[in-house]
């Protein structure tokens, strides 16, 4: 696709860390709500009020406190649940079902992959479906599954691979599909530390070189302020947004001197106690449309 | 080579002192039902001749196949649109729980009534409605039983639905479908049998009461014999089938236990 | 719902129950009996109009009143009873001696692999094969269904114990012999809760293949029960008649299902997860 192409070349360029690095936004949600209403069941209000963006290239992390509706969010991103109210715009489309230019990488990454296939051909599917030629299919495969180091395991089974392996299958999808924004839902939730670090290094650089726009959502503190170029606190349920925290640590990042950074602690510690705040249930309830003040402690 | 020297041992051990007991407990056989071994074995090439096998072997097996074929057919098609669509589901579910519960032998009766008993036809729908069941209700819960995460992997990469059949849907269903599959044949060859015992008729099972009716008694153990021998065959034709079929299944779960 | 609620989901789950259960058990409760009207309504209608040959189909109006008239007459108890006596019977032996087989076998890994090879060699074998033997041994009594019975039924319930005892957990069985357990406690206290799922399957599957076999003995041998009835009805055209007892038949049928699940739920109310018949 020709925006990842652009976006590609222009990134290698090395744009600054905190400064934005397209003005043009890629994500829209505004004053998205969403209630769950089952007949014979008591109404749940899920998310209640949210109103952000994402501009194209950025790479944004989503916290919460556990039950903070971090799934619905990103379900209703993805398309896959209807809103109650408000709409989210894609690429200046309302997303009404799953949209065209997105891909997700789900947290089951062993239910997300298709079992009957080998990696190749779960890697081939939605290329099929995009009706690309053989030859294409091929080439963007091969590239995808060498982005995430798994050119050796091509042709072997999903369930034959480790856990950290099977969500590098799940993300070579994902990123052969080349969507304008690459939705990750808690994806590194159930693996092991190490494969987890080596994984948000994998998103990291993927990011970096293929300047794709990411939507990460996250429980964990250390690796929403790791990966993110910003950090989008929630409050508990009914969702609304606690604080847009702007993250300005520099753009080359990895585990030893990043985390041991003073700016790391800081940023670390201030989503920390978000979320604690958040957890006992202190909320900015007032909605608050079009606040993205990056304050800092 | 020792280790498999002992499995082989292990497997033909039991079976070998199994046929001998029976060789040397009937040798001296004057019960004219139970014959010695050696008279059935003696009696077996006159008995099965090769015009005999093409006259009433090769018809039942056509007959239990076509059936079981359609069957598998039409529960697949059925079974997934049902599976697929919860309205279908809740109006068809008692239907097919009454359907399902009737012992398939009463079909006989009824079927005999519409398209007779001495053809090919009543038999072939006699074997076809017996096995639909099985492998219908069990189309129903693989579709339904398939991975929402599948289900939200495949919308959100836009399959369109006959690639969402084909890839996800049927492939997702199918240890269910082989499940329903493999009680389908069993009744299947139950309900070939039964179907030949009414009317005056030809086929594996005719012969072999017929054998029985005229007290041709090495020779009706003969028949019963080559029934079994044909169980087993199509048990492991099946397996076969099966496994290559459901390569990533067994694979998967061989792990999965294996942890 | 929304967000998973614990930060280490195990990843894969066996995939039954992932899904709500859903809330409309009253829509679909309504839509099972419209599915059940439209199905009776169909025959009538395809019967009276004539389209199908009411010779073939009466209509259904005609067979309930069959049915209501046979309920009236003793020699239908009669042989309910001895179709039901004939398949509790066989079911019962069949579960005895597959259970106390699966036992002994499973719980001795020699005798497994000794055994499994004949096991699966046997299992195959149509049980209908046996019926002209019982014809020669037993005629139309009730032993030629009982050995139908025993031996289709007795398959099924060995081959779901042997699964049962060889899921017995090796920790649980290490746990159970650091603690001395004579062998008596362990097959009481840590392979019978294990194999208790899969004996409730072995009984699911052999009620209905037993049922199956009892049926079929009385249709083709002749032994008494309903299955017999049956047989007369048809060859006496009787045709109302005929789809009566084929009706009451299949609500027998109905009922040993609803038993089977019944005694399953109450059994096993402690355990997590229900067995799927993958046999």
């Amino acid at each position: 696709m020709s925006i990842t192409t652009h976006l590609t070349s222009r990134l290698k360029a090395d744009a600054p860390a905190a400064a934005p690095r397209d003005q043009a936004v890629a994500l829209d949600l505004r004053a998205v709500q969403k209630t769950y209403d089952t007949p014979g069941r008591p109404q749940v209000e899920a998310i209640r009020h949210l109103d952000f963006s994402i501009r194209k290239g950025e790479l944004v992390c989503v916290v919460g406190p556990s039950g903070a509706g971090k799934t619905t969010l990103l379900r209703s991103i993805a398309g896959l649940l209807d809103l109650t109210a408000g709409e989210v715009v894609l690429d200046g489309t309302v997303v009404t079902g799953p949209p065209q230019g997105m891909a997700v990488v789900f947290q089951e990454y062993g239910r997300s992959l298709f079992p009957w296939m080998t990696v190749r051909q779960n890697v081939e599917l939605p290329l099929k479906e995009k009706g690309l030629d053989k030859a294409a299919r091929r080439e963007k495969v091969n590239r995808a599954l060498e982005e995430v180091g798994l050119t050796e395991a091509s042709e072997q089974h999903p369930w034959q691979l480790s856990g950290g392996m099977q969500q590098r299958v799940a993300i070579a999808r994902a990123i052969a599909f080349e969507p304008t924004v690459l939705l990750m839902d808690e994806p590194f939730a159930a693996v092991d530390a190490q494969t987890r670090a080596e994984l948000e290094d994998l998103v990291r650089s993927l990011w970096k070189h293929l300047g794709v726009t990411v939507l990460f959502v996250t429980h964990d503190i250390d690796e929403a302020v790791y990966l993110g170029e910003r950090v989008i606190v929630l409050s508990n349920r009914p969702t609304v947004l606690m604080e847009d925290v702007n993250v300005d640590l520099p753009v080359e990042r990895d585990q030893l001197t990043t985390r041991s950074h003073p700016r790391f602690g800081e940023l670390r510690g201030h989503v920390y106690s978000l979320i604690q705040r958040a957890k006992r249930g202190d909320r900015p309830d007032a909605p608050m449309p079009g606040s993205h003040g990056a304050t800092e402690a | 080579m020792t280790r498999f020297l002992k499995a082989a041992g292990y497997a033909v051990g039991l079976p070998a002192i199994l046929l001998t007991a029976w060789w040397f407990g009937s040798a001296n056989s004057t019960d004219p039902f139970w014959p010695p071994l050696s008279t059935i074995i003696e009696t077996f090439p006159t008995t099965w001749t090769w015009d005999r096998i093409v006259a009433d072997v090769f018809p039942s097996l056509a007959r239990l196949g076509i059936g079981f074929g359609i069957a598998v057919v039409v529960g697949i098609v059925l079974g997934t649109a049902i599976g697929l669509s919860p309205t279908l589901r809740a109006l068809s579910e008692p239907v097919l729980e009454f359907f399902r519960a009737v012992p398939p032998p009463v079909l006989v009766p009824i079927i005999a009534l519409f398209a007779g008993y001495t053809g090919w036809l009543g038999k072939i729908i006699t074997i076809a409605l017996g096995c639909l069941w099985p492998i219908l209700l069990n189309t129903v819960e693989g579709v339904r039983g398939l991975e929402p995460v599948l289900g939200d992997t495949a919308r959100s990469y836009h399959l369109s639905r006959w690639r969402r059949l084909v890839f996800v849907v049927l492939p997702g269903a199918s240890p269910r479908i082989f499940t329903g599959a493999r009680q389908a044949l069993s009744i299947g060859v139950i309900l070939m049998v039964i179907s030949e015992l009414f009317g005056a008729n030809r086929g594996l099972g005719a012969a072999i009461v017929q054998f029985q009716r005229s007290f041709a008694i090495p020779q009706m153990w003969t028949g019963v014999i080559l029934l079994g021998l044909i169980g087993v065959l199509l048990a492991a034709v099946f397996k076969v089938v099966e496994n290559r079929m459901l390569a990533w299944y067994l694979g998967q779960r061989q792990i999965e236990r294996g942890e | 719902m929304s967000s998973s609620p614990s930060t280490l989901a195990p990843p894969a789950r066996p995939r039954a129950g992932a899904r709500p259960r859903r809330p409309r058990r009253s829509r679909d409760l309504w839509l099972g009996v419209v599915g059940v009207v439209i199905v009776l309504a169909g025959a009538e209608t395809l019967s009276r109009t004539g389209i199908v040959n009411p010779d073939f189909l009466p209509p259904v109006t005609a067979m309930y009143a069959a049915l209501f008239e046979m309920l009236r007459e003793g020699w239908f108890w009669e042989a309910l009873w001895l179709t039901v006596r004939g398949w509790a019977i066989g079911l019962a032996a069949a579960m005895t001696l597959g259970i106390v087989v699966g036992f002994v076998i499973g719980s001795v890994p020699f005798l497994r692999k000794f055994t499994s090879s004949t096991i699966e060699f046997l299992r195959p074998i149509p049980s209908v094969a046996l019926i002209p033997l019982v014809i020669l041994l037993f005629g139309a009594q009730p032993q030629s269904a009982f050995v139908l019975v025993v031996y289709a039924a007795f398959w099924q319930v060995l081959v779901q114990v042997l699964y049962g005892v060889a899921d017995v957990d090796p920790v649980a069985r290490d746990t159970a012999r650091s603690y001395q357990f004579g062998p008596l406690r362990v097959a009481r206290s840590v392979i019978y809760p294990t194999a208790l799922p899969y004996i409730m399957t072995a009984f699911r599957l052999g009620a209905a293949v037993a049922l199956i076999l009892e049926i079929t003995a009385e249709l083709v041998i002749g032994v008494d029960g309903l299955g017999r009835e049956l047989g007369i009805a048809q060859s006496s055209n009787a045709v109302p008649e005929t789809y009566a007892l084929v009706i009451a038949i299949g609500l027998i049928g109905v009922a040993v299902n609803l038993l089977a699940r019944f005694v399953e739920r109450k059994a096993l109310w402690w355990h997590p997860s229900v067995r799927s018949e993958n046999s």
